[in-house]
């Protein structure tokens, strides 16, 4: 576990990109496959189920030190990190005596098996642990614990140190890392191998994502408006759906197994041809009305069975933008046009549970502008823009595939309430909540998190300790007398809101140091926008 | 009380003076340099000899600033005072009070680990203890100075194989000459300082303290800063100045430097838990070998210290000051 908590310190403590990779070269190269491939697990994003949580190791932290327990709380408060307030206070005076068990070993057969014991054991095993680890691997052990261990890599990344370690393209690496990664020593040897065998027959392929055009009009954009397919940017979730040997897979873009969430389309999967890989968009869809708002969604996406009642109120469709994989043959490398081609023929584009997503057809801009304008009404997030001779890539593309949103909505609202971030923004005040006035009172409709600059974060911080009106544990509530421009991509009707409405996506898109709090907007007004 | 907080500063009325104001009084007691304790306008300085050179810089050719040996009794109307080392920095003193409702100390800030650039801590026995907190929580806990600049060492070293600069932040008083003083001990390798800094330096020189060699970034040199180690104040990080380190991997010197996200967030390379206060256990400590039954705590976390004294019997309680004990520390 050293050599993976030296790892981890080495990523945390650059920000330079070329020293993160060849960090991650120096471990790949050098590793046992057993412990490579838990970094490789944990460096692709991977998360292990929480082991322990919060309240049980907070008990444990009471018992493991010599402090009265408000004394902890506060501390744990400022820090704003329970590994990291762990690790810190059970620091003094630690022997530590050389540690030099593998990461494998330590997942295996010391953190992976406290899930079969019961509460007493797993706490006299962890306290002992905290008593002898060193303050790095203590760090690391309590991440792995939470289930909350982030290494400040991306996938992509990974990939890249991967790709220079085993000497084989990237895409490949990126490929062979999607679907389930199983952390044994054959994963990372096939992972590194120049021929992987047999693949896994639910792999997904990488996402191909669209970058956004931010202000730019398409108009600028070097090619002709006839050398793009133009689609809806619809708003539900981006999925792969895999069918290989007479079994199908639907993946999230996250990577869940989402399958059984959604029986319907798992069913209609089984009449598509042996090796095919489409890759599409889940919506809700009522027969009658079309496509419902994402809320209607959401109700699906927690279950993970789901009920005949919920079925037949919220039936989803699978909408097909591309084809990947054609008889069992990646034909992600061939132009879009080609792509869609053959996707229309393995598709009848009626009225099934999977169905061809449409284009869009205008003679110029101009026209395309038009059917932008109507993104609200159809309940989609504006146009999507995919060159006509473009492959099917892997990750962001920028000059072939872009999202042309319609612009968010905006309300000005009112601070009221502020609490700590975690990780990187503990202790500073930076998770906010906003109000809209209803008659002559505040009510919240919108957290947001982002929006503002570091020099922005560091005032408001200060403005907030100093503004203070009542404190609810972490959370202040503040003076009403800061107004901010909060912008999202929409809004539903919500019971479950006390302002009766729901917003997607806010965030803060400018500090209106401008307005005074009677400026800001009423519920009426952000009531209004909601879609009837 | 003896003392107590009022819109000019920590006033003493039995004796006629304040200690550190943050407005201009007839009669100032200095207990360091650092801006939030020493600021301009007052009629008369009072301040530990070797700190005078640090608060003539501070406070211009024109301040009247009376030297205070270590220990020397001064009568101030009802009371008497004297200046005892607080570790903190060059010539940063505790100041005793004696009158007629007993002893108090007022310690400015300190710290009792070892410091090649200053007097170290003295504990003076008192009934009231005005302390500073910045730093009260136990997560804040301090290795000895030594062991902190062998890793700004091996980083500067690390960085040095690999051709890059390594960009050192710290306070320019303080801090700045603490590193120099303390990375004598590994190397005699010359060190560029930020102009900030360099001033300073040269202050410490005077005083006779010893310190790696240093020079000045010279603001026409274009040349490459690959493998060298350069000292600036956490002021520079992100300006203009900074564009001629290319490729520098930056450090940071503080206490705040213990916390991970403290780090993460000033988007720093690498943290230094070096500091010039004191850490939760020498608090503690401090408090109880002073042997009072009053304390009273400025700056930083009072909340936590102030509740745990008082759980254990110890008659505590917050002093509201404008000291934002970060002026030294951020």
């Amino acid at each position: 576990m050293r050599d993976f908590s030296r790892l981890y310190q080495e990523l945390d403590q650059t920000t330079s990109t070329n020293l993160k990779v060849a960090a991650m070269v120096r471990y790949f190269s050098g590793a046992p496959a057993a412990d490579a491939a838990w970094a490789v697990y944990f460096l692709s994003g991977r998360r292990m189920k929480r082991l322990i949580g919060p309240a049980r190791l907070r008990q444990w932290l009471y018992d493991s030190v010599d402090l009265p327990d408000w004394l902890v709380d506060d501390t744990y408060a400022s820090v704003g990190d329970l590994a990291e307030t762990i690790a810190l206070l059970t620091d003094a005076g630690r022997a530590a005596p050389a540690d030099d068990r593998s990461l494998a070993d330590w997942l295996e057969t010391e953190i992976l098996p406290l899930r079969g014991l019961d509460a007493e054991e797993q706490g006299e095993r962890v306290k002992r642990w905290w008593a002898t680890l060193d303050y790095e691997q203590c760090y690391l052990l309590n991440k792995l614990l939470t289930g909350a261990l982030r290494v400040g890599v991306s996938r992509t990344l990974a990939a890249r140190a991967l790709a220079e370690a085993a000497d084989l393209p990237r895409p490949v690496i990126l490929h062979r890392l999607m679907g389930q990664w199983q952390p044994d020593a054959g994963s990372f040897e096939r992972l590194m191998s120049p021929d992987d065998g047999e693949a896994d027959v639910s792999r997904p392929y990488p996402f191909c994502l669209a970058a956004p055009l931010d202000g730019t009009h398409p108009s600028a954009l070097p090619q002709a408006p006839a050398d793009w397919q133009v689609e809806w940017k619809w708003d539900g979730i981006r999925a792969q759906l895999v069918r290989r040997a007479g079994r199908s897979f639907l993946w999230s873009r996250g990577e869940d197994l989402i399958t059984e969430r959604f029986p319907e389309v798992r069913d209609a999967a089984a009449a598509l041809p042996d090796g095919t890989v489409l890759d599409g968009e889940i919506l809700a869809w009522h027969a009658d009305t079309g496509v419902m708002d994402f809320g209607a969604l959401q109700r699906r996406i927690g279950r993970k069975r789901v009920g005949a009642k919920l079925l037949a109120e919220v039936p989803v469709v699978f909408l097909a933008y591309d084809l990947l994989e054609r008889a069992g043959e990646d034909i992600r490398h061939r132009p879009l046009a080609g792509r869609r081609a053959a996707l229309a023929g393995i598709l009848p584009d009626g009225t099934g549970t999977l169905r061809l997503s449409p284009t869009l057809q205008a003679p110029d801009w101009g026209g395309y502008e038009a059917l932008r304008e109507e993104s609200r009404e159809r309940r989609v997030e504006g146009l999507m823009l995919k060159a006509l001779a473009s492959p099917y890539g892997t990750g962001r593309q920028r000059g072939l595939w872009w999202k042309w949103k319609v612009e968010p909505h905006t309300v000005d609202a009112v601070m009221v309430y502020a609490q700590p971030g975690h990780g990187r923004r503990a202790s500073l005040y930076t998770d906010y909540t906003f109000a809209v006035w209803r008659g002559e009172h505040l009510v919240p409709i919108a957290k947001a998190y982002s929006g503002l600059d570091n020099a922005e974060i560091r005032e408001l911080d200060r403005w907030i300790r100093r503004n203070t009106v009542e404190r609810f544990g972490p959370v202040r509530s503040v003076r009403p007398k800061q107004v901010f421009e909060i912008a999202f991509e929409g809004i539903n009707a919500s019971r479950r809101h006390k302002s009766g409405v729901a917003l997607r996506f806010p965030r803060i898109a400018r500090w209106r140091r401008d307005l005074g709090v009677g400026d800001a907007d009423d519920i009426e007004s952000v009531r209004a926008l909601v879609p009837s | 009380m003896l003392v107590s907080a009022t819109d000019t500063g920590l006033a003493c009325t039995a004796g006629g003076f304040h200690i550190d104001p943050w407005r201009p009084a007839e009669t100032a007691l200095i207990t360091h340099a650092h801006a939030d304790h020493a600021r301009p306008g007052s009629q008369v300085y009072y301040a530990a000899a070797p700190g005078v050179g640090l608060l003539r810089r501070r406070l211009g050719a024109d301040a009247d600033i009376r030297p205070v040996d270590w220990g020397e009794r001064l009568a101030f109307g009802e009371t008497t005072v004297s200046f005892h080392p607080a570790g903190h920095v060059l010539g940063s003193a505790q100041i005793r009070i004696e009158g007629e409702e007993g002893v108090w100390v007022v310690s400015g800030d300190y710290k009792r680990d070892a410091d090649p650039t200053c007097a170290p801590f003295e504990v003076v026995p008192c009934e009231t203890f005005i302390t500073e907190a910045t730093f009260a929580l136990p997560v804040y806990r301090w290795k000895p100075g030594h062991e902190t600049a062998a890793e700004i060492h091996d980083w500067w070293q690390g960085n040095a194989a690999s051709g890059r600069p390594s960009v050192l932040f710290c306070y320019a008083l303080g801090k700045a000459q603490r590193v120099l003083a303390e990375l004598a001990t590994y190397t005699d390798e010359r060190v560029f300082v930020h102009g900030a800094v360099d001033a300073l330096v040269a202050v410490y020189r005077e005083a006779g303290v010893a310190m790696l060699a240093t020079e000045k970034v010279d603001l026409r040199r274009k040349g490459d800063y690959a493998g060298e180690l350069i000292i600036a104040p956490p002021g520079a990080a992100g300006s203009a100045w900074m564009r001629r380190f290319r490729r520098a991997s930056t450090g940071f010197c503080s206490g705040w430097m213990r916390i991970r996200g403290q780090r993460r967030r000033r988007g720093y390379d690498r943290g230094f838990v070096l500091s010039d206060h004191a850490d939760w256990p020498s608090l503690l400590a401090t408090i109880e070998e002073t042997g009072a039954s009053r304390v009273l705590a400025t700056h930083g976390h009072t909340d936590a210290l102030v509740r745990l004294l008082r759980e254990r019997g110890v008659d505590a309680a917050a002093l509201e000051t404008l000291y934002d004990g970060s002026g030294d520390d951020q």
